[in-house]
């Protein structure tokens, strides 16, 4: 379309839905600053889809003045990437949480990433299964204790940031409900990629997990547990600066950077085609209780599946024309029964 | 030469023999030459089986005829058999009488230990009661293709060509499609070119020249309908009618798929198809092909799903959602023997009731059978075509024994097709309560009770569905009792309701006939050979034979009734008769048969007489 886009605010793309997460939830803040972007980034409401799965998270597209797609549980990148490749016209963003897109819907969200579909994957991480009310969820810590873990969980958690990086996700951020303006901002870096983003986003329970994230979100241990990532800048982190990240035989570890001189520092390329460092920051924590990097860890352009599909669409009308029933019919040898006897073709 | 009417030849051999491509060219030259015919595939589910075993026998038998035949025949009359193992596995098959023509040189000590022969069957009289031709088909094929150079392990594998052309001969078959076929399919290979060619025309200057064979045989092209005609299995008719299906209805065709036996051809197939716009995923499992094609569904395509019955357990739960979003799509479900993994490579028709019934709560879903491996054409459009009108999941059946087998089809005239396209939503359809314009996603067609189908990228008509009980007409989210209710009898009266849009069961009626056999799916052609043949003993009986098994075909009560016998021969344990009986109180009997294999002319002929007697 060529006339302008018009200009819209955050009420146009609130739908007239009564909003109906528990008050206080996380998930509230992740709404208003998707809604306050869509204006920023001019786009149109009708060319803009949301799709989730299941869980306190999937309720998100119910939200939005847009197309909206609430399925079922854990199929939400399966069903956008039909959508994405079908119409590649449209913003497919995907909403999801860590037991719909880690756990029942692993499968979906690995492939998405490997295939690198067109898509926007926002994955709320609140380290519980908040909608059956309480159970530890793929990414709770060991030993957590809940209804279904009266004893203690016993399975390791994902990262998934990781997990991402794993799959060479071609787009790894992670961001926290307690930051409008980062979630923004990070929001709008997906919704400028091309090919699947992945956004983690620490986002809190506080009906059945309050607190998961206290440890490097609230206002005292932000300075210190917080590692922000930045392209070109070296990590470093602490009230005023005093430790950082290195790399070297060890692998990427946190200094204090006293002990080994500013040059030394890592310096952050999220462009970096090996997705190797971006996974060792992503383990440089063993969970949100001690310092975390928060940020854009992976950011590189390769061809997406899209383009791929549409390309070899493209090549296949112009070698062969478009198609015509008739040829595809008789493709194969045929003959003809004339009226009066047979013959051959 | 001899004149035949009909002739059944049956292809043996071990896995890696070559027996289907053998059996495929024999029907394809025998297509050109204007036989009617009917083909059935029998191969095991391993690729490489231990070779030599009865475990590994792939078997191929085609029935060609002067006249119209609707079976691949119930026994060969020819057997080729180019190994024990071939042999042991097959000959209990062959008629007393038959012909049978062997592989000598595979008859060895070791050869007939694997088949499990204790003693050479050529030489111990156990075959005395067929004519049997013993020729050494390797030998000759090695000495044939000495000129290429070929190793002799390589040169062996033309062997099937040997035979092949020997058959051409014996059936005066012509040469130059095989040849030509050749040059074509190995145009990569020369030496495998050259050796096979080699190959096909020693057989044939072998049966010329050995004075063996007393005569050859001579089977006329049939009388078929005049027009220009193919030869077409089920899997490729299938995907050219989804392919006609997008074309007819002006839409984009999406396929998420993943591969499944016996489905895949149709993956295959339609992935050649990027000329029409056909996009294909081959997705990471069967629940992410259903969900992408639901996905494309929603943004205007028209979704397809190919899969087999473990496939259909997988997609269930998204089956479900398509109902709830009322949004067109596909499932094709290509039959199997089951359960779990079952038979693979083997027909059933037991998935009928998993597709009529097999979702949790009230989840209805309009079914369409093929009857015949062309008649796949015509089903896949019907399937798109209640889907796209009614805005539903539609599951389209096939089967194992439809989907390999093949059959002369007179191609349909394009332009008699009908067009099955439907309008997406452009405008509000609703005013609010303060006045304004807006769109509801589930307001119905007074008619055909479908819901709107708006498309993202359409100004003014955003909103949101989901798998939530929707609100009658706004679609908002509801768990208000009585609307509940209300929407399970809208959904259920609006795949009822499809009864009035489509064809009354069309009954092939005898006057004074008080039996009528009662068939759906594949089991087509072998009910309507044991109705003539029990027809040509002077007994009348009837023929109905459903292609809509949900819902039913509005006359189907009435038809019932006239009769004071049904039988139901199913390829299962009576599942079309449980929902006749059901659904109409009628004294519907059953006829199963789930041996992986298709019915005889003959099994039907004798459950016929016995329910008459
Ligand atoms: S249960 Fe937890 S995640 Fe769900 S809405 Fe309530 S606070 Fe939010």
């Amino acid at each position: 379309m060529t006339d302008t886009v018009p200009v819209t605010t955050k009420k146009d793309w609130t739908s007239d839905q009564e909003v109906r997460w528990c008050p206080g939830c996380g998930d509230y803040s992740i709404l208003t600053a998707m809604q306050m972007l869509m204006p920023e980034l001019g786009v149109r409401r009708e060319s803009t889809v949301f799709i989730s799965g299941i869980g306190c998270s999937s309720r998100f597209p119910y939200y939005m003045n847009t197309y909206g797609l609430h399925s079922i549980h854990g199929r939400a990148p399966a069903l956008a990437t039909g959508l994405a490749l079908a119409r590649p016209d449209l913003d497919v963003w995907v909403i999801t949480g860590d037991g719909d897109g880690l756990s029942i819907g692993g499968n979906h969200l690995m492939h998405a990433l490997r295939r690198n579909v067109n898509l926007n994957i926002i994955l709320f991480n609140n380290q519980i299964y908040g909608l059956t009310k309480g159970q530890y969820s793929p990414t709770s810590e060991v030993g957590k204790v809940t209804k279904s873990t009266p004893f203690g969980s016993l399975d390791r958690p994902f990262n998934p940031i990781s997990l991402a990086l794993g799959a060479e996700a071609t787009f790894v951020a992670r961001t926290h409900d307690m930051d409008r303006k980062h979630m923004q901002s990070t929001f709008k870096r997906a919704y400028e990629h091309k090919g699947a983003s992945f956004i983690e986003v620490y986002q809190n329970c506080n009906v059945f997990n309050d607190g998961a994230f206290e440890q490097i979100l609230s206002k005292e241990s932000r300075p210190n547990n917080l590692i922000p990532l930045e392209h070109g800048q070296p990590i470093r982190f602490g009230p005023d600066g005093e430790r950082g990240v290195v790399l070297d035989a060890k692998g990427a570890r946190i200094v204090d950077v006293a002990d080994v001189g500013e040059d030394k520092l890592l310096v952050h390329d999220e462009a970096r085609e090996d997705p190797a460092v971006a996974f060792m920051l992503s383990r440089l924590a063993h969970g949100p209780y001690e310092p975390t990097p928060i940020g854009v860890f992976r950011a590189v352009e390769t061809a997406d599946y899209g383009s791929g599909m549409d390309r070899q669409l493209a090549e296949a009308q112009e070698r062969r024309g478009p198609g015509e029933l008739s040829k595809l019919l008789t493709s194969g040898a045929t003959w003809t029964v004339g009226a009066g006897a047979n013959g051959h073709a | 030469m001899q004149e035949l009417d009909r002739v059944v030849i049956r292809f043996a051999g071990d896995s890696g023999d070559g027996m289907q491509l053998t059996g495929d060219r024999f029907t394809s030259v025998s297509a050109l030459f204007g036989n009617d015919l009917s083909t059935l595939p029998d191969f095991p589910a391993e690729i490489r089986a231990p070779a030599g075993t009865l475990a590994g026998v792939s078997a191929f038998q085609v029935h060609i005829s002067d006249h119209d035949i609707l079976t691949p025949g119930d026994a060969p009359n020819v057997l080729i058999a180019m190994n024990p193992a071939a042999l042991k596995a097959n000959i209990g098959d062959l008629p007393t009488g038959g012909t049978l023509i062997v592989n000598t040189d595979s008859f060895g000590e070791r050869d007939l230990a694997k088949a499990g022969y204790a003693a050479n069957p050529l030489e111990d009289g156990s075959l005395a009661g067929f004519t049997v031709y013993e020729v050494a088909m390797t030998a000759m094929t090695l000495e044939a293709v000495k000129p290429t150079g070929a190793k002799p392990r390589d040169a062996e594998r033309s062997k099937n060509f040997f035979a092949l052309g020997l058959v051409t001969w014996l059936y005066n078959r012509p040469v130059d499609p095989t040849l030509g076929w050749i040059k074509e399919r190995f145009s990569k290979n020369h030496m495998v070119e050259e050796s096979n060619t080699l190959a096909f025309r020693a057989g044939y200057n072998f049966g010329e020249t050995a004075e063996l064979f007393l005569s050859t045989y001579q089977v006329r092209p049939a009388a078929l309908d005049p027009g220009v005609y193919t030869n077409i299995n089920g899997n490729t008719a299938l995907a050219w009618g989804l392919v006609a299906a997008g074309q007819l209805a002006k839409l984009p065709i999406f396929l998420g798929s993943y591969p499944i036996t016996p489905a895949s051809d149709i993956l295959h197939e339609l992935s050649k198809h990027k000329n029409f716009g056909v996009r294909t995923l081959q997705a990471e499992d069967e629940i992410a092909g259903i969900a992408a094609a639901l996905g494309a569904s929603f943004g205007g395509s028209l979704g397809i799903t190919t899969t087999s019955g473990p496939g259909v357990d997988l997609k269930s739960e998204t089956v479900g959602l398509a109902i709830s979003l009322e949004l067109p799509l596909i499932v094709v479900d290509i039959q199997r023997g089951g359960p779990s993994t079952g038979l693979p490579t083997k027909t059933e028709q037991a998935d009928l009731l998993h597709v009529m019934y097999g979702r949790h709560g009230e989840a209805p879903v309009p079914i369409v059978a093929a009857k015949t491996p062309s008649h796949c054409f015509e089903a896949a459009i019907e399937a798109a075509r209640i889907a796209l009108k009614y805005r539903t999941p539609v599951f389209l059946l096939s089967d194992g024994y439809l989907a390999n087998g093949s059959e002369p089809w007179k191609l349909p005239d394009v332009d008699s097709l009908p067009d099955i396209s439907v309008d997406f939503a452009t405008e509000p359809n609703h005013v609010d309560e303060e006045g304004n314009s807006v769109f509801w996603p589930y307001i119905r067609d007074e008619e055909t009770l479908a819901r709107p189908w708006a498309i993202p990228g359409t100004p003014g008509l955003e909103h949101r569905i989901g798998g939530i009980e929707k609100a009658d007409g706004s679609g908002n989210i509801s768990y208000e009792p009585a609307n509940h209710e209300r929407m399970v009898h809208l959904r259920a009266a609006k795949v009822a309701g499809i009864a009035k849009d489509i064809p009354d069961a069309e009954v092939d009626h005898e006057d004074g006939a008080e039996l009528l056999v009662l068939g759906w799916g594949s089991t087509y052609g072998a009910i309507q050979a044991a109705v003539r043949r029990v027809r040509a003993r002077g007994t009348k009986v009837a023929h109905a034979h459903l292609v809509h098994l949900n819902p039913l075909p509005p006359n189907l009560g009435d038809v019932l009734s006239r009769y004071s016998r049904i039988i139901v021969p199913e390829m299962n344990l009576g599942q079309l008769s449980k929902m006749v009986r059901a659904e109409f109180l009628v004294d519907a009997r059953s006829v199963t048969k789930v041996q992986g294999q298709p019915f005889r002319a003959a099994e039907l002929e004798s459950a016929i007489l016995e329910a008459l007697s």
